[in-house]
């Protein structure tokens, strides 16, 4: 079976005050090769844990996961991860982090060079191979952070808000370059975000989670990530069914947090 | 006990009066000049760049930087007051020299008889540095029963001198010196004459102390041009037989030995705390308990089981390093963002992979910051354990010169390792800036 499957996951967390947190609870999920798949929801709702979960850094407490029919037991380089910031190395300049992964594995040195070039013009950093990551702006570090996991030439790309921490204005830029290497590259991706627009732009599917405990709530397929593939996605965002579709599902994320928010102040 | 206390509590509040006058003279001398340095630099468009647009600079730290000239003129300021405390030549005189040169006074005896007489004491006295001068060949003992005397002293000293000795009679019962200068003068009592004082003993005796100025001996503080002469000597002939650079250099290779060793051992087991829970565990409560220990605690315990050879002062090093660089090494292990170890593994690193790409790197920042305390701390040490033993090193010159009373090595010594530490930290810096450029920018 190729594809990502998770099979009725739960993740328990224990607090120290002996409590329980559940997480995620029961999670059933087909990943399709080549699927754009975008992950929304409040927070609490567990996205992340299912982000870490499926990239090998937890375990769950029940359930399992394979990737191509086997099972998924810790990080491979099979499932690459973009995260939100911080994860670059410093020490290095910007050729190298994204020759990371293929010098771990022992490639020869031509080879990395040429698979660098060749990413820094897919993310458009031709002219910056040698400066050094804090010589760069966090728009052009996320640049590099994509690089870097395209370089290992993974089957998935896992990524964690990664442009949580961009201004609007970067942040088009690189939904953009992410529609782009999707449909580039076709490689299966999935994008947790908290921002319901970028879930829309972003996803073939969009998963809208709740918390408490931590579950698919609505599942959606969409058509915009297919239109904005090379297109201006301020015009796709003009497209009649994108506002209504962006208003409900915000008011179902509010009612969520409206909910959550009651029993607390309840308890 | 409570007496103890108390008197520390007094010398404590002398002390704070001592120390505010001081800083209030230190003070007002830069507020003096900060005043002119102000006339100076105004309208010359000093200030420049983006600080200068800044309205808000008290509280914003970024924008208070050293003023150079103020630190030249800090250090200008304390030269100066050195000079002027020690009476240098290299400066005319502000306060008052102790008495040097010929000098004299009369003295009027009373004999047994109840007669009269009054005779002249010549004094002479001669700088501490300078040979005694010879005797006149002959005095005029003058005339009557009252005989002239002569003197010779040592600046600042004080000598007794028994005026009647050689008078006639004055061995009897009942001679007695009656006035100096004409000032009556009674057992136990002082009385100036042009120079100085004379205090008369409850023998009879004059104490003869000529007047000491107010400028600072030369065995409490030598002036500058002293400490620089007493230099080019030692950095020609050595002390004791050792050279001055041999003295310093011993200092540096144990430093240097020591801090490395500490550095072998101590990161790679600051590593293993960081990575491995129960060799943290394992080494926590000795690094926890080692770690507050002044290594100079520990002098004298490396002496017993190590004597005074260099193997106890290169392991009084190593051990004042060791727990330095673990520590340090611990808490770059401890700094490293998850997210980049994640990124590391699921970019296909293996662990001993992560160890040295990833955990290694990370933590330089944090290995130079401890080193730089470590070497701080065993330049300290190493000083600190030759003054209490060894054959050679900068801290076994100056506790032999103080021996000997030798103020102005002490003093060349102390200058030496001052700025040898400030030299080693400065390294320490432009190796970091170097090595590790991404610090503080991550």
């Amino acid at each position: 079976m190729t594809g990502l499957v998770i099979d009725d996951v739960s993740m328990t967390f224990e607090l120290p005050n002996g409590g329980n947190v559940e997480a995620l609870k029961n999670i059933n999920l087909q990943i399709n090769e080549g699927e754009l798949l975008s992950v929304l929801g409040p927070s609490g709702c567990g996205k992340t844990t299912l982000l870490n979960i499926l990239a090998g850094f937890l375990a769950p407490t029940d359930g399992t996961m394979s990737m191509n029919g086997h099972a998924i037991t810790g990080p491979h380089s099979e499932r690459g991860m973009v995260f939100q910031q911080g994860a670059l190395f410093e020490w290095m300049n910007v050729a190298k982090n994204i020759g990371f992964g293929p010098k771990m594995k022992g490639t020869p040195q031509a080879e990395i060079d040429a698979k660098v070039t060749e990413l820094l013009g897919i993310v458009g950093l031709q002219d910056f191979a040698e400066k050094m990551i804090y010589e760069m702006s966090g728009g052009m570090q996320q640049r590099v952070a994509l690089a870097r996991c395209l370089a290992n030439d993974p089957d998935i790309i896992l990524m964690d808000e990664p442009l949580g921490a961009l201004d609007a204005l970067t942040r088009e830029k690189m939904q953009s370059l992410v529609l782009d290497i999707w449909k580039k590259t076709g490689k299966t991706i999935i994008l947790i975000t908290h921002s319901v627009e970028e879930a829309l732009l972003l996803g073939e599917r969009l998963l809208v989670m709740a918390p408490r405990p931590g579950r698919v709530h609505k599942e959606y397929n969409l058509p915009f990530a297919e239109m904005g593939v090379g297109a201006d996605l301020r015009e796709v965002k003009r497209h009649p069914d994108f506002g209504p579709k962006r208003d409900e599902i915000l008011s179902m994320i509010w009612d969520m947090e409206e909910e959550i928010m009651g029993r607390t102040e309840s308890a | 006990m409570l007496q103890e206390v108390f008197d520390v509590i007094v010398t404590t509040l002398r002390m704070v009066v001592g120390i505010t006058i001081i800083m209030a003279v230190f003070l007002l001398v830069s507020m003096g000049l900060s005043y002119l340095h102000g006339l100076y630099a105004r309208g010359r468009g000093a200030a420049k760049g983006y600080t200068s647009l800044k309205t808000v600079t008290f509280g914003d730290e970024s924008a208070v930087t050293a003023n150079r000239f103020a630190s030249v003129a800090a250090i200008v300021t304390i030269f100066l007051l050195w000079c002027i405390a020690t009476g240098s030549s290299l400066i005319p005189t502000v306060l008052p020299p102790p008495f040097v040169g010929e000098t004299e006074f009369e003295y009027t005896a009373r004999n047994a008889q109840g007669d009269t007489d009054t005779a002249t004491v010549f004094v002479q006295v001669y700088g501490s540095d300078a040979e005694r001068p010879d005797k006149p060949e002959s005095m005029p003992l003058g005339e009557g029963f009252a005989k002239n005397d002569y003197v010779q002293i040592v600046e600042r000293r004080t000598k007794v001198l028994k005026a009647q000795n050689n008078d006639e009679g004055g061995k009897e019962d009942g001679y007695e010196v009656i006035e100096i200068n004409g000032t009556p003068v009674t057992r136990e009592e002082t009385v100036p004459f042009g120079k100085g004082e004379i205090y008369m003993t409850k023998q009879g005796s004059l104490s003869v102390r000529p007047s000491t100025g107010l400028t600072m001996e030369a065995l409490y503080l030598p002036p500058p041009e002293k400490v620089w002469s007493s230099f080019i000597t030692l950095n020609k002939e050595g002390y004791q037989g050792v050279g001055l650079w041999e003295n310093v250099f011993w200092s540096l290779i144990r430093v240097v030995i020591g801090f490395s060793l500490g550095c072998l051992f101590g990161i790679p087991l600051g590593f293993a705390m960081g990575l491995n829970s129960w060799l943290r565990g394992w080494f926590d409560p000795i690094v926890e308990f080692m770690r507050p220990v002044p290594p100079l605690a520990l002098i004298p315990l490396v002496i017993i089981w190590f004597g005074i050879g260099e193997q106890g002062k290169i392991s009084l090093l190593f051990l004042a390093a060791l727990w330095i660089m673990t520590i340090a090494a611990r808490a770059g292990v401890s700094g490293v963002n998850i997210s980049k170890v994640h990124a590391a593994y699921s970019l296909g690193a293996t662990r001993r992979q992560l160890l040295s790409k990833v955990i290694l790197p990370n933590s330089l920042p944090e290995i130079f910051t401890g080193a730089r305390v470590a070497m701080g701390v065993c330049w300290g040490t190493v000083v600190a354990a030759e003054l209490v033993a060894a054959e050679k090193g900068a801290g076994k010159m100056i506790i032999a010169a103080s021996k000997f009373s030798l103020t102005d090595i002490v003093i060349i010594g102390i200058i030496i390792i001052g700025v040898i530490g400030y030299g080693i930290d400065v390294l320490m810096r432009m190796a970091e800036n170097k090595l590790v450029p991404w610090k503080g920018r991550g």
